[in-house]
């Protein structure tokens, strides 16, 4: 399939799930259905670096939270700005912190940009925190319009429409990269970047457009969350479970493709809704923490890489 | 006396006690990651299952809690050496332990975590001990002994260890495996057993710590994380592999993070390591005393 056709069909299945969920007109099936759409996002992004260079991020809540934060920033300074200005707002912002995050780090050893980011996600909580003007540690409240823009109807219709969008863009720019120079050469550093560099590849640089991209998305995910929650303190922003989530998710699907944080997300955030409902919402974190475990242990290409052998 | 050198002298000293018991915190990940390779990111994790094992033993049958880390000791050298051989069939083995090690210690880390939480609670827990609360005085220098004592336990270990490391049989085995595990192999040797020992023993330094840990300071299952920065940046900063390195980043750390937290309030101590951190991989990645 070439580019076009995929992200039509992408925007088809988008419209389809969409229009179904308007024909539904459950809130509660938005609510449950945004946060798997997020964490496509989110998974995503994050295999954009470590599924296809090999660099594990694990400072995705700090990412995912300056998104979020940016979001109230603008909401007190601009509470007119139209949501999807403060998403592009929003990963701007992450993308730069990943930019000097990795021109810091990524020169060395993998391990140490993986150590990096997960003291990022320390330090950005520390700021946040410290931070009174978006709430500090107790929190900062935004207020929910109740009739979404545009669309009309409940207005986390219109979170979960712009997720839904934010989605399509990162798997079309997930899959263009696959199938590019830019993705040959993730490749290349994955497989060994001593020999990638040797030939040429300017691996410093691919990286780095890895880090940007994956950062900038995962802040956009973060973006609408301080109107889906109204409530946002640090506690919750940073949660350990989006960054476990985000990791778990495409190591179960499968790293090596775009289809494999998807498949990881519906199955994974399906069985988490699913338990959260009916047992309880402190089994569901577990759920995500030995799943990953378990796969990385007995079937590290993922359900993808699963089927795909079996064929 | 001035006041405000008042403030700088205690400070300065319980940064110094803080940084000793920092060594004991840090010193799983030096043999780990410095010596034999091993990232693990979850050993702040178990060290936070340390201090559980302590609160427990302190409440329920209100025992010393060093004295049940003590006891906790093989336990842990056990669970280590299981951890070890999993990761060994699983990862080492197959070559892949960037991407599958790694997020196999980042899942044990949120197990761990989690597990936790469904036990005890997200309450602050505290152990009771005699040495809790009262303080030596030397003039206008206090010395809690609720620092003193974890400093005095930290740095018997860590000196313990070097000794160990240096002189026994054993020891030397795994500075061999540090420096070259192929050599290693072609002497006939099995770098695989000796790497287990290490790491079980790496594991067992987090009862230990985390019995000393709870010692210092209220605990909840969530502050293992505040941790991972703090034990790699001294690991890092310390040179990786190297014990006496080690000391004295942690040390250093200690005092920059308690002056930080006394001239600009304690919510900044945790982004302190973050900054040296990146200040030492952006400017020297091998460390103070890195080979």
């Amino acid at each position: 399939m070439g580019s076009v056709p995929f992200v039509l069909a992408l925007v088809c299945v988008a419209a389809l799930l969409f229009g179904a969920g308007r024909w539904l007109n459950i809130s509660y099936a938005f609510f449950a259905a945004y946060v798997v759409v997020q964490y496509i996002v989110l998974g995503t992004a994050w295999n954009i670096l470590g599924g296809y260079t090999g660099y594990v991020n694990f400072g995705i809540t700090a990412f995912f939270a300056l998104g979020a934060y940016s979001t109230v920033v603008l909401y007190k300074l601009a509470p007119s700005l139209p949501l999807p200005i403060m998403m592009v707002v929003g990963g701007i912002v992450a993308g730069l912190v990943g930019l000097g995050t990795g021109y810091l780090t990524l020169r060395l050893r993998g391990i140490f940009f993986s150590i990096a980011t997960l003291a990022l996600a320390v330090v950005v909580q520390t700021l946040i925190t410290n931070w009174d003007y978006v709430g500090g540690a107790r929190g900062a409240y935004v207020l929910r319009p109740r009739v979404a823009p545009l669309i009309g109807g409940d207005y986390i219709q219109y979170l979960f429409l712009l997720m839904l969008g934010l989605c399509v863009i990162a798997l079309a720019t997930a899959r263009a990269i696959e199938h590019s120079a830019l993705g040959y050469g993730f490749a290349a550093i994955r497989d060994d970047e001593g020999a990638a560099e040797a030939s040429g590849v300017p691996t410093l640089r691919l990286k780095l457009i890895a880090t940007v991209l994956s950062g900038g998305f995962m802040g956009m995910a973060g973006a609408p969350l301080p109107y889906y929650v109204t409530y946002l303190d640090p506690a919750s922003g940073f949660s350990l479970n989006y960054a476990v989530n985000a990791i778990a998710m495409p190591l179960i699907g499968g790293t090596s493709s775009w289809l494999g944080p998807v498949v990881g997300a519906v199955l994974v955030g399906g069985l988490q809704e699913y338990i959260r409902v009916t047992i309880s919402s402190a089994a569901n974190v577990l759920v995500a923490g030995v799943l990953l475990v378990v796969f990385v242990i007995l079937a590290p290409e993922g359900i993808v890489g699963l089927f795909r052998r079996r064929r | 006396m001035d006041a405000s050198l008042d403030l700088l002298t205690n400070a300065v000293i319980s940064g110094l006690l803080l940084g000793g018991f920092y060594a004991a915190v840090s010193i799983g990940v030096a043999i780990s990651f410095g010596m034999l390779d091993i990232v693990n990111i979850a050993h702040p994790g178990f060290i936070l299952l340390g201090s559980y094992v302590a609160y427990f033993a302190n409440t329920v049958l209100g025992m010393d809690p060093i004295l049940a880390a003590v006891i906790a000791l093989p336990a842990f050298y056990a669970l280590g050496a299981v951890v070890y051989q999993i990761y060994y069939v699983a990862f080492e083995r197959r070559q892949d332990q960037s991407l599958g090690g790694l997020s196999f210690f980042f899942g044990l880390l949120f197990i761990t975590e989690v597990a936790l939480v469904l036990i005890f609670g997200v309450d602050y827990r505290l152990v009771q001990a005699r040495y809790i609360g009262p303080s030596l005085h030397f003039g206008w220098i206090e010395l809690p002994l609720r620092l003193l004592v974890p400093f005095l336990v930290s740095m018997i270990m860590v000196v313990g260890l070097q000794i160990f490391l240096s002189r026994s049989f054993l020891g030397r085995a795994i500075e061999a495996v540090a420096q070259d595990q192929l050599a290693l192999r072609l002497m006939a040797a099995n770098p695989t057993r000796i790497k287990r020992v290490a790491f079980g023993i790496s594991f067992a330094t987090a009862a230990i710590a985390g019995a000393i840990l709870i010692i210092i300071q209220p605990v909840e299952p969530s502050i293992g994380r505040e941790y991972i920065g703090r034990v790699f940046a001294i690991c890092v900063l310390g040179g990786l592999g190297s014990f006496s390195g080690m000391v004295i980043a942690a040390v250093t750390l200690g005092v920059v993070e308690s002056l930080t937290s006394t001239f600009f309030g304690p919510s900044w101590a945790p982004a302190v390591s973050f900054g040296v951190l990146l200040v030492t991989l952006a400017v020297r990645p091998s460390g103070i005393l890195g080979r």
